[in-house]
């Protein structure tokens, strides 16, 4: 590598030195930069190691099911002797519960984001913040089992005849446990925007409420926006909340009062029952799966759109 | 009320048609909008102005110059009260805005009220993230205005006042920030007039324009003087020399001198102004 003198121009070994220590250093800049990547790496293969598992045996799946009954039979009961596979019915779980966590954790988690934002002193934000978080590392677990021995029964005593196991509590518990994250993330995309819109606002006569809902929530609503997709695919993947409170009976339902099993929990139920491997049964955990992610997968793609659309340069 | 007079001798000097119009020496001032009277103010325990009075004249620009960290930009947002936004700032003394007589800075008046009545232009355009329209509708809705065709005649006045009209009159409900900087600024003036203020303050309103944009913001503020009554920070000797009937030069949060733009840029009486104008200091 380390050419001798430039040509035509005799007598310059100086160039070759330079060029020699140059070698060097791109030798072990390449060797960083291999590492770097080999770190990214690790991320990228095992999201693409999970995808070449789910497809892989949800094929097998597939093979034995019509995809059209999996999308459009109204019963789920694979581990009868008469099996029907329609994975709506566990969809209908997933997508009840999230609605009703949502309508608890949006809301509730935008406003304690506003609040801290713009209306907490720094004092109570300091110390409101790390409580908050907290939160959301309380293990899923413990909620579960509040939403089942606590909430439910509070419920009960509202809603006569309510089941034991229903989704309206485990989804106000799900919700509970998704507002730190909603209103952590909200926070700071709103913190983000900069004091020079706030005043603007203020300038104009505004009062802070004002200035919050309609200078600050619209410039950081990308940001907002990401909250909430967020919030949302941790809806749907969560799973021991519904598993303990929600019950695990497949039941094609929108009304929250019933108990319904959803999808992460009916993988629950089966992954832990003693299924011989390679039966249909088994198989169906990796079809589920796969709807779950590809569930996941378009609530993030709708995300990375709503983040374009809504980016504000300042 | 308007005694619009020949353009003083600074004007051909600086090789512009001023906006002219400080009343000739020896007749009478015009009235006065406002005035600080012994105005001190600390950002905490650090005294950021020491007891200024200062006149403010109505329907004239009146220009604030100093060094950078002379306080210039501190006494402009006490006259709105910006710095009620944050916390362990103190006000003393007081402004006093006429024909009312109403103490800007009294603990009892409402800083929105405040607000209301004087209006800011920043440094950097910032508009907010709505459309054109809904930008300078702003002041508005927030008073509560709702009805649709006042909104609109406002906006277009507005719009029309800060000489952006022709540029966006096809394309009100377009983001804001999507036109040039210059632009942009044009619309932040367009926001701040439609509320009718009685008092428009300018920190440093051209400082991050190009200087085609700067002329043309130089031009709106001189024609605005008919509508409302101006006070500009500014770093630049020249434009304040261009724009302004009257200039107070700032030093060390101290007011050092006030007067007639043209006394102030050919006669000053204080040493200090003279060495900044000339450039020998600052």
């Amino acid at each position: 590598m380390a050419a001798n003198a430039i040509p035509g121009v005799p007598g310059r070994p100086v160039v070759s030195e330079r060029l020699a220590r140059k070698f060097s250093r791109n030798t072990k800049e390449r060797a960083i930069e291999a590492l770097l990547f080999l770190a990214a790496s690790v991320s990228v293969l095992t999201t693409a190691g999970i995808v070449y598992i789910l497809v892989k045996e949800s094929a097998v799946f597939f093979g034995q099911v019509s995809p059209w009954s999996f999308l459009t039979d109204t019963q789920w009961t694979p581990l009868f002797d008469d099996a029907h596979f329609g994975i709506g019915v566990l969809l209908s779980g997933t997508i009840t519960s999230s609605a009703v966590a949502l309508l608890v954790a949006i809301p509730l988690g935008t406003t304690i984001a506003i609040y801290l934002s713009e209306f907490a002193r720094p004092r109570s934000r300091e110390i409101a913040k790390p409580i908050l978080e907290l939160l959301s590392g309380v293990p899923t677990i413990v909620y579960g089992y509040f939403a089942l021995l606590f909430v439910t029964p509070i419920l009960q005593k509202l809603i006569p005849g309510l089941p034991g196991f229903n989704l309206l509590s485990a989804g106000i518990v799900m919700g509970i446990m998704i507002v730190p994250l909603v209103a952590s993330i909200s926070e700071d995309a709103m913190r983000a925007v900069p004091m020079a819109l706030r005043e603007g606002s203020f300038a104009m006569g505004a009062t802070r409420l004002q200035t919050a809902l309609n200078v600050v929530f619209p410039a950081a609503l990308s940001g907002i926006a990401a909250a909430y997709i967020l919030g949302i695919s941790r809806a749907v993947g969560e799973t021991m909340i519904l598993a303990v409170a929600a019950g695990m009976q497949p039941n094609l339902t929108f009304n929250p009062l019933e108990p319904a099993a959803t999808i992460t929990a009916y993988i629950v139920q089966v992954a832990l029952g003693d299924l011989p491997h390679g039966s249909i049964g088994y198989q169906t955990i990796f079809a589920a799966g796969l709807t779950l992610l590809l569930l996941t997968l378009a609530f993030n793609l709708i995300g990375l759109w709503l983040r374009k659309r809504f980016r504000q340069a300042y | 009320m308007e005694a619009r007079t020949q353009p003083t001798t600074h004007a051909t000097m600086l090789g512009r048609t001023p906006p002219g119009a400080a009343a000739p020496a020896g007749s009478a001032p015009p009235p006065l909008k406002a005035e600080s009277r012994g105005l001190s103010f600390h950002y905490g325990k650090f005294q950021a102005l020491k007891s200024i009075t200062m006149p403010v004249h109505e329907h004239r620009v009146t220009a604030l110059i100093g060094p950078s960290g002379c306080g210039k930009s501190t006494f402009l947002r006490c006259f709105n009260r910006m710095h009620d936004l944050y916390p362990g700032n103190r006000y003393e003394g007081e402004i006093v805005l006429y024909p009312d007589n109403t103490n800007l800075l009294d603990r009892d008046v409402d800083p929105i009220e405040v607000r209301m009545r004087v209006s800011m232009v920043f440094q950097k355009p910032n508009p907010f993230p709505k459309s054109i329209y809904e930008n300078v509708a702003y002041g508005l809705r927030v008073r509560g205005v709702k009805n649709r065709n006042l909104l609109d005649d406002k906006v277009e006045a507005s719009l029309r006042g800060a000489a952006l009209w022709d540029e966006v009159k096809g394309r009100l409900h377009e983001v804001g920030s999507n036109l040039s900087g210059g632009q942009q600024q044009r619309l932040c003036i367009a926001r701040a007039l439609a509320t009718d203020p009685e008092i428009l303050l300018f920190d440093e309103p051209t400082s991050a324009l190009d200087p085609i944009a700067t002329a043309s913001i130089e031009e709106l503020i001189a024609e605005l003087r008919r509508q409302v009554t101006i006070l500009i920070v500014t770093h630049n000797m020249q434009q304040a020399a261009r724009v302004s009937d009257y200039t107070a030069y700032m030093y060390l949060g101290e007011l050092i001198e006030f007067d007639r733009t043209d006394t102030i840029f050919f006669k000053p009486r204080r040493k200090e102004t003279e060495d900044y104008i000339t450039g020998r200091f600052g």
